[in-house]
């Protein structure tokens, strides 16, 4: 079969397999969604306090470089070891994808958050919970996203390999050539795709629903001239999915 | 055999290990005895290997990645189109795009080199440019009033800013590699990959997992740390930046540092 | 333009021996520094960096803990106040203004009478009021702070430190990030502000000149937080208390007590018949400025004005320097 009849017989295949698709695009959406709001759990809280306070983050860099630097497939291979095979596998492998982003964007932005407004409402008598949720965290809300989305992209197009250890989602039709030919995983390839893109458009809405009206312009000058290390060290990082 | 023939080879076997120690039969958590026995024959030659589809894909990704990133920085053409090619290619999953490149490049190291290089491009294309871009204004013109020509800004002014930037770049795109390399395994036997599905075969050999996915992460640390060393050693200044200790912004710092290099 | 809604309610500070160490420093940023600023009274606290002048005035709202000693407001200690009450009841104003950037002008300026807890009728109310004390209009209120001149950011600013009507302002170099003359315009109007609502203010400046233009009483901290000298402007710079001071205040500080009078406080001379050629000054003309015209015209006189531009007097270059000698022999 040449690629070019593939890619052609790719929608044929999403016609006569719609349900399987439908099916298995739940399943990849359950377990994507299972390991980002895992992530978010672990990572935002995590972000949010190590910020508030400008502490930990020698600890929050290093941490995210070691849990970036980690093989999913490897961190597969060892829970397959130690958890077995199934959903539990890989969701803590895609936790493990997903945490770095969604806590370095999280610290960053709170830590850089206006110090000036900050001290400002310490002054004006705001409780510390106060300072965070309704000063610091509106202004990190453009980068908060900006990790959110980075990690969305990863864990959907990463969750495929859940099919190597006994997992559900489109990947069970992607590692199986011999069952659906190279026309079923384009066809499932471009469904992949477009969960990721989708996820990013969603979040992006989300996104611009939330932030404050004067904040909305704010995200896209910070890419165009970066003005400090974490600038460069997150630009670099939502550039990066395995 | 790759890790698609053999996930597709029907039924995982346990292999029929013979005489061999109850460890390995009962597949026991780490069998030293296994484990001893196969590093010269398996672990050792696929660690090379990664190693080798990590260096090659990495240089060519940082070649091309260059040239196209100065080309962007001067002419600020080419920057969507890129961005928006860099959200759809990460949308693309790896073990997808290395089978949808067999028809077109084969079963050899041309397929998985292609997709490795792939998957750097936009990372290095990205940092660079950012790192360029980090030159302020201000800086740009002093050096201008000095007497500069274009090309001694470009060597003693815009690529020392882009330092830190490209080697946090290269780091992202060396581990990224890594991790993908591991994918590659599913279509061509190569690299540390390949014992993972060897031991899928084999109804989930722990043994050969440990050895093989031990060996990924710690290479994967192994390489971000020296990249760390050359990171310190190419720009000292941002060792200070991640220890939080000194709070002069780092472009301050970066713009010293100009200043007193266009002396 | 009077101002029912604002009250005139002033506290009165006292430093006692007040002292910040910070731990590893041989040397107290502020040390035991006690002065008693009556209330409704504008304190400058001036000197060089390193003097301390800012921790000082960070200990009244405890943003900064105190090492030893004490403050007191209308005589109960901030030590003892809840943190958060002791810093809703004191105005505070910093030279980078920290508004917030995702919120309006008007919800800026709300945010203290929301902490409180006020009606939203009254935070209304109250928020336009404000805006229109700072010179400011009720159309403001629904603008963000990127679209302001930094002008007006300080002017929202200070509306935001006034709104919850508090009897102690803080105020940090309020107008060092802003320009000469917009400065000078907002130096005049926060002093108009003053006599209009007579908080006590404590105002921590570097600059020399708008100390004493803004100062009732300044107080001078010399390196390590040691208070070189607490007084009224006319008085540190007739009777500098030390090297330090004097050297501080600078060697033009007989010109400077000039600019503390006006050509209205002195006796002037009878309006000579006849035309007058030389140059014209009113009542609130500082005596340097008027030495100033005089001395840019080649003039010996300048003819004072009253507020309908009547000729009042004339006001001689003899006079004037008579009152330098006079001040530099005292």
């Amino acid at each position: 079969m040449t690629i070019a009849s593939a890619f052609l017989d790719s929608f044929p295949f999403m016609s006569q397999h719609i349900g399987l698709l439908l099916h298995q695009t739940v399943n990849h959406l359950e377990l994507s969604g299972a390991a980002i709001g895992i992530a978010c759990v672990i990572a935002m809280p995590l972000g949010l306090l190590l910020g508030h306070w400008h502490r930990g983050g020698f600890l929050v860099i290093n941490l995210a470089n070691v849990g970036r630097a980690l093989p999913t497939l490897a961190v597969i291979a060892l829970l397959l070891v130690v958890v077995g095979i199934g959903f539990t596998n890989i969701v803590i492998a895609l936790v493990v994808l997903a945490i770095p982003p969604i806590l370095t964007h999280t610290y960053v932005g709170i830590d850089r958050a206006d110090r000036d407004a900050v001290e400002a409402a310490r002054g004006m008598g705001m409780r510390e919970l106060a300072i965070l949720l309704r000063v610091e965290l509106p202004l990190a809300l453009p980068l908060v996203f900006a990790g959110l989305r980075t990690s969305a992209v990863f864990v959907i197009s990463t969750a495929p390999l859940a099919a190597l250890a006994g997992g559900e989602g489109l990947g069970v039709i992607i590692v199986n050539e011999p069952s659906y030919r190279l026309s079923g995983i384009i066809a499932a390839t471009y469904w992949v795709a477009a969960l990721a893109v989708l996820a990013e458009l969603g979040a992006a809405l989300l996104q611009r629903t939330l932030t404050p009206a004067p904040l909305r312009r704010q995200h896209t000058r910070e890419q165009t001239r970066p003005d400090d290390a974490s600038d460069v060290a997150l630009a670099v990082m939502r550039g990066a999915a395995p | 055999m790759s890790g698609l023939q053999r996930l597709a080879g029907g039924q995982p076997v346990i292999p029929n290990f013979g005489q061999a120690p109850s460890c390995d039969t009962h597949n026991g958590t780490f069998c030293w005895g296994w484990f001893s026995s196969h590093v010269h024959s398996l672990f050792l030659p696929a660690l090379l290997q990664h190693i080798e589809l990590t260096v090659i894909a990495v240089t060519i990704g940082f070649a091309i990645s260059f040239v196209f990133a100065v080309f962007t920085y001067r002419t600020r053409m080419l920057d969507s189109p890129v961005t928006l090619l860099n959200g759809i290619l990460y949308a693309i999953p790896a073990i997808a795009l290395f089978q949808i490149l067999v028809p077109l490049t084969g079963l050899g190291i041309l397929t998985i080199e292609i997709a490795l290089v792939a998957y750097t491009l936009l990372v290095l294309f990205r940092s660079m440019v950012t790192g360029l871009r980090s030159v302020p204004p201000d800086v740009l013109e002093s050096a201008q009033g000095m007497g500069l020509t274009t090309r001694q800004i470009f060597v003693k002014i815009e690529l020392p800013f882009a330092v830190p930037a490209i080697v946090a770049g290269l780091r992202v795109a060396v581990v990224t590699t890594i991790s993908l390399a591991t994918i590659a395994a599913f279509v061509t036997d190569k690299g540390l990959g390949m014992p993972i599905f060897d031991a899928m075969q084999r109804g989930n050999f722990k043994t050969e997992f440990i050895a093989a996915a031990s060996l990924a992460v710690a290479l994967a640390l192994v390489m971000d740390g020296l990249l760390v060393v050359l990171q310190r050693v190419l720009a000292p200044w941002i060792a200070a930046d991640t220890q939080q200790r000194d709070r002069t912004p780092f472009t301050t710092r970066l713009r010293r540092l100009a200043v007193s290099d266009a002396r | 333009m009077t101002n029912p809604h604002i009250s005139h309610s002033a506290a009165e500070i006292v430093f006692d021996r007040a002292t910040k160490r910070y731990p590893g420093r041989p040397q107290a940023a502020v040390s035991e520094l006690s002065l008693t600023i009556p209330a409704g009274e504008i304190c400058v606290l001036v000197g060089p960096s390193g003097g301390g002048k800012t921790t000082a005035m960070k200990m009244v709202n405890r943003l900064i803990s105190i090492s030893e000693g004490d403050i007191t407001i209308d005589g109960t200690s901030v030590r003892s106040l809840d943190l958060t009450e002791l810093r809703r009841g004191i105005g505070y104003v910093i030279q980078q203004v920290g508004l917030f950037p995702h919120m309006s002008v008007g919800a800026n300026v709300a945010t203290v009478p929301k902490l409180l807890g006020w009606k939203k009728s009254r935070i209304r109310d109250r928020v336009v009021e404000l805006l229109e004390l700072v010179g400011l209009t009720a159309d403001d209120a629904d603008r963000y702070p990127t679209q302001l001149s930094g002008g007006q950011r300080q002017r929202v600013g200070l509306a935001r430190a006034l709104a919850a009507d508090p009897p102690l302002m803080l105020m940090d170099e309020p107008f060092g990030a802003i320009d000469p003359i917009t400065r000078s315009r907002l130096q005049d109007e926060f002093l108009r502000l003053h006599r209009e609502v007579g908080k006590t203010v404590i105002f921590v400046t570097h600059d020399i000149d708008e100390a004493i233009k803004m100062g009732s009483r300044i107080a001078i901290l010399a390196e390590g937080g040691v208070l070189a000298q607490y007084d009224t402007p006319e008085q540190i710079l007739a009777h500098p208390a030390s090297d330090f001071v004097e050297r501080f205040v600078g060697a033009d500080r007989g010109l400077k007590r000039l600019a503390l009078r006006r050509a209205g406080d002195v006796e002037l001379a009878a309006v000579p018949a006849g035309s007058f050629a030389g140059p014209r000054c009113t009542t609130t003309t500082t005596l340097r400025d008027a030495l100033s015209l005089m001395l840019t015209d080649g003039a010996r006189e300048a003819l004072v004005l009253d507020e309908f531009e009547l000729p009042l007097g004339v006001l001689t270059l003899d006079c004037v320097s008579g009152l330098l000698r006079a001040e530099v022999a005292a």
